[in-house]
C-alpha cells in the first residue's frame, strides 16, 4: 500500500503529460472505424478526385482516362461560361456575405437589448436553419410568383413599379432576387455566433466607458467592434466559403437561369459532371473553386495573424 | 448595450428595427402557410391575399393521400436515421481519442476535420461516385448512406470532441486511480456525462440528412428512391399556379420534423458549435 502511495503522484504526471494514459494501441483501437472510412471515402477520393483535374475522365464504362495534363485548365480559361459561373459566384457569394453580416450584426445587437418580444425575433432567425434548402427554395417562389405570388401583389397595392416583373425569370432581377433568399437562408449562423461573441464581452467594459462619458457609437467603435473582430473574421469567412460552395437554393429556384445569369459555380460543375459527364472537367472547375475558396481562408489567417501580434 | 442619449427616441427605433427583422424573417414563412391553406379556385385569383378567404386542409389531404410523396418521406426517414447512427457509432470512439490524447494523429484528425470543410463538394463526389459505380452502389439507399457518412462524419466528430472537453479529466484520473480499466471508464463515466452531447450530436446529423439535396441528387435517380427534398423539387418543376397550393402544404409538413428536433437541440447546439469561435 504504502509503495503504490509514493508512485501514485509520480504516475499521474506521466499520465497527463502522454494525455491521458492511452497506449499508441488504444488510441488506434479506438480511431479506426473512423479513420477507415475517412481515409477510403474521403482522403483518397480527394486525390483521386484532384488527379481527375488533370484527365480526359467521362461519364460511361468503357470510356478510357487518359493524362492531359493542364488541358482541362487551358479549356477553362477559354470557356466564357465558365467565367461568368466565376463571376456570379462572386458576385453571389460577396453580396449574400456583406448583406448577412450587416444585418446579423444589427439583429445580434438588438437582441442584447432588453426588448419586448425578442424571443419571437430570436426564433424566427433561427427558423432557416432547421429548413431544408429546397424548401426555402419552394417558399421564396411562391413569393416571387409572377402571378399568385405576394411580392407582386404588395408592389401593386402599394402604386410601386416593377408589379408585373417576373423576378426569377428576369435578366436582371434573378441575380438580386437569389441574393435575398440566400441572405434570408444563412442569417442564423451569422446572427449567433455574433451574438455569442456580443455575450462574451464583459459588461463593465461597457459600464465603465459609459461612466467615462462615452457615447453609444463611441463605445460600440472602441470596445465592441475589437472585442468581436475575431468572432466577425471567422463567422464571415465560413460565410463566404458556405455561400461560395452552395447549390441546393439556387438550384431550386432558378437552376441556374435565364441564360445563366444565376449559375453558380457548383451549379456549372454539377452540370458539367452529371448532364453532360466531362468529369475531368468538372474536377478541374473544383480545384479551380479551391483556389478561390483558399484565398478566402488566407483573409482569415492573415486576421487571425494580425490580431495574434496586434 | 448602446444607450443613445435619447433614450424614449433610441427605444423607438430599436422597436421598429425588430418589427422590420420580424416581417422580413416571418413573412415568408406565413406567406407559404396561407397558400397552403387556399383552395384551387382562390389561387388562380389575380389579387391575391394573406389570409385566404375559405381557409381549407385540402392541399394537405393532397399532399398526404400522395403515395410517392409518402414513400419518399419514408425514404428519408430511413436514410436519415441510418446516417445519425452510424456516424454517431463510428465517431464517438475516434472523438474521445481527438479530446483527450495530444500527438500528430490528433493534430492531423482536428486539422481534417476543419480542412475537409473548404473543399467544394463537387471535387469529392466524382470520385466518390466512380467508386461507388464499383462497388454497385449507385442509385441505392446503402451507397447514399455512405456517402452522408463521409460528409457528416466531419462535423459530428467536431461536436462530439468538443462535449468530451467538456468532461472534466480529474474524474477520469480519481477513477483510474481506483483502479478502473479504459473499458469500464468509457462506459461507466464517460458516457452517461457524454449522454446529451451524443443525443445532440444524433439528432444534428439527423437533420442534417434529413435536409440534404445536392448529394441525393447525385447518387439516386430512380425515383422510388427519390428522398422528400429530390421529391419536392420534382414537385417545382411540374408546377401551374393550382399545384402550388399542395406543394405549400407538402414544404410546410417536410419542414415538421426537423424543426421540432431542431428547437430541442439548438439551446446545446449553439454553445457546442460556438465553443471554440468564441473563444478564438
Amino acid at each position: 500500500m504504502s509503495t503504490a502511495h509514493e508512485v501514485r503522484p509520480v504516475a499521474r504526471r506521466g499520465r497527463s503529460k502522454a494525455g491521458s494514459g492511452m497506449s499508441a494501441q488504444e488510441a488506434a483501437f479506438l480511431v479506426i472505424p473512423a479513420l477507415l472510412p475517412i481515409l477510403i471515402l474521403s482522403v483518397l477520393p480527394l486525390a483521386r478526385g484532384i488527379y481527375l483535374a488533370f484527365t480526359d475522365a467521362r461519364a460511361g464504362l468503357d470510356v478510357p482516362t487518359n493524362f492531359i495534363g493542364l488541358d482541362n485548365f487551358q479549356e477553362l480559361i477559354h470557356d466564357d461560361l465558365f467565367i461568368n459561373a466565376f463571376k456570379i459566384g462572386l458576385i453571389w457569394s460577396v453580396s449574400v456575405t456583406a448583406i448577412q453580416f450587416v444585418l446579423g450584426l444589427c439583429l445580434a445587437l438588438l437582441l442584447t437589448q432588453n426588448l419586448h418580444g425578442r424571443w419571437l425575433a430570436r426564433s424566427l432567425a433561427l427558423v432557416p436553419w432547421a429548413m431544408p434548402p429546397v424548401v426555402v427554395g419552394i417558399m421564396w417562389k411562391l413569393i416571387y410568383q409572377p402571378q399568385a405570388g405576394v411580392l407582386n401583389e404588395l408592389l401593386r397595392r402599394g402604386n410601386l413599379p416593377g408589379e408585373n416583373i417576373d423576378w426569377l425569370s428576369s435578366f436582371s432581377w434573378a441575380l438580386p432576387a437569389v441574393i435575398v433568399v440566400g441572405v434570408w437562408a444563412g442569417m442564423p449562423q451569422t446572427t449567433i455566433a455574433l451574438l455569442a461573441g456580443l455575450q462574451a464581452i464583459p459588461d463593465d467594459m461597457h459600464e465603465a466607458a459609459a461612466v467615462d462619458g462615452a457615447t453609444a457609437w463611441q463605445r460600440f467603435r472602441t470596445i465592441t467592434w475589437p472585442q468581436l473582430r475575431p468572432v466577425i473574421v471567422a463567422i464571415t469567412t465560413l460565410d463566404f466559403i458556405w455561400n461560395f460552395n452552395s447549390f441546393g437554393l439556387v438550384y431550386v429556384l432558378t437552376e441556374g437561369g435565364p441564360a445563366g445569369k444565376t449559375e453558380l459555380p457548383m451549379l456549372f460543375a454539377y452540370n458539367q459532371a452529371f448532364k453532360y459527364g466531362e468529369f475531368g472537367y468538372a474536377a478541374a472547375l473544383g480545384c479551380a473553386m479551391v483556389v478561390v475558396i483558399a484565398s478566402g481562408l488566407i483573409f482569415y489567417l492573415w486576421g487571425r495573424l494580425r490580431e495574434a501580434t496586434a | 448595450m448602446i444607450v443613445s442619449s435619447h433614450p424614449k427616441r433610441s427605444r423607438t427605433l430599436q422597436y421598429g428595427l425588430m418589427l422590420l427583422y420580424i416581417a422580413f424573417l416571418g413573412f415568408p414563412l406565413l406567406w407559404m402557410l396561407s397558400v397552403s391553406l387556399k383552395g384551387p379556385r382562390e389561387l388562380v385569383e389575380l389579387y391575391p391575399s394573406l389570409i385566404p378567404d375559405e381557409p381549407t386542409l385540402e392541399n394537405y389531404r393532397i399532399a398526404l393521400d400522395d403515395s410517392d410523396l409518402i414513400q419518399s418521406a419514408v425514404n428519408s426517414l430511413k436514410i436519415a436515421f441510418a446516417t445519425a447512427l452510424v456516424t454517431t457509432a463510428i465517431a464517438l470512439p475516434a472523438s474521445y481519442v481527438l479530446a483527450r490524447r495530444r500527438g500528430i494523429l490528433t493534430t492531423f484528425g482536428l486539422g481534417w476535420i476543419l480542412l475537409s470543410q473548404m473543399f467544394p463538394l463537387i471535387l469529392i463526389i466524382i470520385p466518390l461516385f466512380l467508386l461507388l459505380i464499383d462497388l454497385g452502389l449507385t442509385n441505392s439507399h446503402i451507397g447514399l448512406v455512405l456517402v452522408y457518412t463521409v460528409w457528416a462524419l466531419p462535423f459530428v466528430l467536431w461536436m462530439l470532441q468538443s462535449y468530451v472537453r467538456g468532461i472534466p479529466r480529474d474524474l477520469e484520473e480519481a477513477a483510474r486511480v481506483d483502479g478502473a480499466t479504459r473499458v469500464q471508464i468509457l462506459i461507466g463515466i464517460i458516457a452517461p456525462l457524454l449522454a446529451p452531447g451524443i443525443v445532440v450530436t444524433t439528432l444534428f446529423a439527423f437533420i442534417t440528412a434529413w435536409n440534404e439535396f445536392f448529394l441525393a441528387l447525385v447518387v439516386l435517380q430512380s425515383a422510388d428512391l427519390y428522398t422528400l427534398p429530390l421529391k419536392l423539387k420534382q414537385f417545382v418543376g411540374i408546377e401551374g399556379i393550382v399545384r402550388l397550393g399542395p406543394l405549400a402544404a407538402a414544404a410546410l409538413l417536410a419542414t415538421i420534423p426537423s424543426l421540432i428536433l431542431f428547437a430541442i437541440i439548438q439551446r446545446w447546439l449553439t454553445r457546442g458549435l460556438l465553443s471554440g469561435a468564441v473563444k478564438g
